[in-house]
């Protein structure tokens, strides 16, 4: 009975024969999946990058303004827009509560885009892609991106920053 | 001796009179905290259902936060307490080692959870920063002090089943090993120590961060420590949760696992695995080596879901060869059609155990997956796979419980017994479509945590998501308010039966 203490001594005792076929099933498909994980990760093209650097948030937020300044074609809601040449470093700086800038790409071209934070945890999550990553101060995430498909595709912050975290949406323009 | 006990009419236990308090005190305390979580979760779920939108962004925030505090925290840990001090006291015919400890246990807790609720409700702007607290976000130090205070409790609580454990070895109240659903508590148990003990590696320095007597933590470091803390207290419950389930196939159909030593090694393989598993909520962080990503999720992950494989074995299996020993044997299934279905201990069992796998485990190992992760962290459907564990399995098993705790432990005959029988599946089913919607939300990349996916506060940058996706939060949203008469029915049926219930 599972309310009083076993009958026999239970480590000894032997598993019947449908809970040890069970467990061998279980255990080969556990199996399977704790191959596939690192086999999936050399040999799929889908890893989230590992590219990462410590960087302070003050220093950061100066990259992203040097950024800004150099490619700056424009302004919308206020927010400038960039847009870099491809090959470039692209600079993205989540703070409370918005996303500079917003980002001018090309379709087919490659972009080194750097992700951090001026102030808390923030989250990047591009839509319609559905793509999710996290930006957190201090370290610079860096994405090596090729935008396949031409479009508008908005950036959402989707880690709770704070009491305007609903405000913080950004904009990525791929032609 | 003597005068402290009593012996239970139905199973022979010896009851600890002091014990029994505790638990009533703890277990009532529990089922206050999910009424309050309850309405907090009816008005989150009314927010993110976007026909209704209920809420302010601000007053989103503060009730998703204690939406959080008081279901995670709150309800299942007094809860769970409760179920500590009748495995380790009463299942072992044995008194409980300090009920003077219990009580400041339990003060403890009360102060923290009342403080939590407080200090959020008058300082939104400042201490709604949810469940996770992660710095660089600072609370006031009212708000983490609470947190802790409310742990150092649960703590302290933990202690005292262990030294209860300890006494009934030592005056031999039982022979042999453990009975199979102390086993389990003693798998939560330990489980809770360690977890606990990370939890305060997180919250401590961040209180006196938030004093202003300690530097600032490392965002990253923090994410770090405070998931070996944030998940694996969800482990806890999964441990207390199965021990649950013996407990009530035992009570229900009479059913007990078909090898103690499968049962027994599933838990173990709950202490060895589940706390290191963790690291799947820094898959998509940067500064965490893939290495340390792949080996923690993979190996550990799969390994714990092993476990949770096995019980899923066994339960059932108990169940069935109970039934079958009662001349049920005609076909495949005439075992489960001639179940004691109108008994709500029995349904809730079954359903916790359907929801937790089908709906919690199975999307647990999905979103777990390194590539996989890229397309769910921080969505919907995060909050979707814990609805289906903690809500969906480790609310409807403690709700199961609880229908026999009322004439057990309370002694007062059930109230409402035809309602009774509908409870699970209102709260099941409910629970089902809110964990399914928003698994469905998730997956158009709808945010979790967010107030407003329309008009995003009036940013220049709206925009509106697929209109599929307005369709799961509609699922979801219904879900919800069928989740809420549940859990409602729920604390009226125990509420009454406290009050009114004859004597037993």
């Amino acid at each position: 009975m599972s309310v009083t203490p076993p009958q026999r001594v239970w480590w000894k005792e032997k598993v019947p024969r449908e809970e040890r076929l069970w467990f061998s099933i279980a255990l080969a498909w556990a199996i399977v999946m704790f191959i596939m994980m690192p086999l999936w990760h050399i040999y799929g093209s889908q890893n989230p990058s590992t590219e990462t650097y410590k960087v302070e948030p003050e220093e950061y937020v100066t990259l992203t303004q040097q950024f800004i300044e150099r490619y700056k074609v424009g302004e919308e809601n206020g927010v400038p827009v960039v847009e870099p040449p491809p090959g470039s470093d692209v600079y993205l700086l989540g703070k409370q509560f918005s996303w500079e800038p917003v980002i001018k790409l090309k379709k087919g071209e490659t972009y080194r885009l750097h992700l951090s934070s001026a102030d808390v945890l923030h989250g990047f999550s591009v839509y319609p892609m559905n793509i999710n990553f996290m930006v957190i101060p201090g370290y610079d995430y860096v994405l090596t991106i090729t935008p396949t498909e031409a479009g508008e595709y908005r950036v959402v912050c989707n880690e709770y920053c704070g009491p305007g975290h609903q405000l913080m949406v950004g904009k990525i323009i791929v032609e | 001796m003597g005068d402290d006990f009593r012996t239970c009419p139905v199973t022979g236990f010896k009851v600890h009179l002091p014990a029994e308090k505790l638990i009533k005190v703890n277990a009532v305390t529990a089922v206050v905290a999910l009424l309050v979580g309850a309405i907090m979760a009816l008005l989150v779920v009314l927010t993110r259902w976007e026909t209704v939108h209920l809420l302010r962004p601000i007053d989103f925030y503060k009730f998703v936060t204690l939406h959080g505090w008081n279901m995670l925290g709150f309800w299942i840990i007094f809860f769970e307490v409760a179920v500590l001090y009748f495995a380790g006291a009463i299942m072992l015919n044995t008194r409980l080692a300090s009920p003077k400890l219990g009580w400041v246990a339990y003060a403890l807790m009360l102060i923290g959870a009342l403080g939590t609720n407080i200090t959020v409700l008058m300082n939104p702007t400042k201490n709604a920063i949810m469940f996770t607290s992660y710095v660089p976000l600072k609370a006031t130090p009212g708000y983490y002090l609470s947190v802790i205070l409310f742990a150092v409790g649960a703590l302290l609580a933990v202690f005292n089943f262990l030294a209860t454990l300890y006494i009934a070895k030592k005056e031999k109240t039982y022979r042999g090993s453990l009975p199979l659903v102390v086993f389990g508590a003693l798998a939560a148990a330990i489980i809770a120590v360690s977890t606990l003990l990370f939890g305060a590696a997180a919250l401590v320095p961040t209180l006196f961060w938030s004093m202003d007597i300690a530097p600032t933590w490392d965002a990253l470091t923090y994410r770090i420590v405070f998931w070996a803390f944030g998940h694996p207290s969800q482990q806890i419950n999964v441990a207390a949760m199965v021990a649950i389930w013996y407990l009530l196939a035992y009570l229900t159909v009479g059913g007990t696992t078909i090898s103690e030593k499968f049962s027994r090694l599933a838990f173990v393989f709950y202490i060895l695995f589940i706390n290191i598993a963790s690291a799947h909520h820094l898959l998509v962080d940067p500064g965490v080596s893939t290495a340390w990503k792949i080996w923690n999720t993979s190996y550990a992950m799969y390994l714990a879901v092993l476990a949770s494989m096995m019980h899923a074995f066994a339960v059932p299996a108990a169940i069935e060869v109970a039934q079958r020993k009662k001349g049920f044997n005609r076909g495949l299934f005439e075992w489960l059609w001639k179940a004691p279905w109108k008994n709500p201990s029995f349904s809730a069992l079954i359903l916790s155990i359907i929801v937790f796998g089908f709906l919690g485990g199975i999307s647990g190992v999905i979103q777990g997956t390194e590539q996989l992760n890229i397309r769910f962290h921080n969505t919907l459907a995060i909050p979707g796979h814990f609805h289906g564990t903690v809500a969906g399995g480790t609310t409807l098993a403690f709700m199961g419980i609880t229908y026999y705790v009322l004439p057990l432990i309370f002694r007062r005959e059930l109230v409402g017994k035809s309602l009774a029988v509908y409870q699970p599946w209102l709260f099941g089913i409910g629970i089902a479509l809110v964990s399914i919607g928003m698994q469905g939300a998730g997956l158009y990349g709808v945010p979790r945590r967010h107030a407003d996916i329309t008009s995003f506060g009036g940013s220049g940058f709206a925009f509106e998501y697929d209109p599929t996706a307005y369709l799961w939060l509609a699922v979801m949203g219904i879900g919800g308010i069928l989740a809420f008469a549940g859990a409602v029915l729920f604390v009226l049926i125990a509420v009454a039966t406290l009050i009114k219930g004859r004597r037993l």
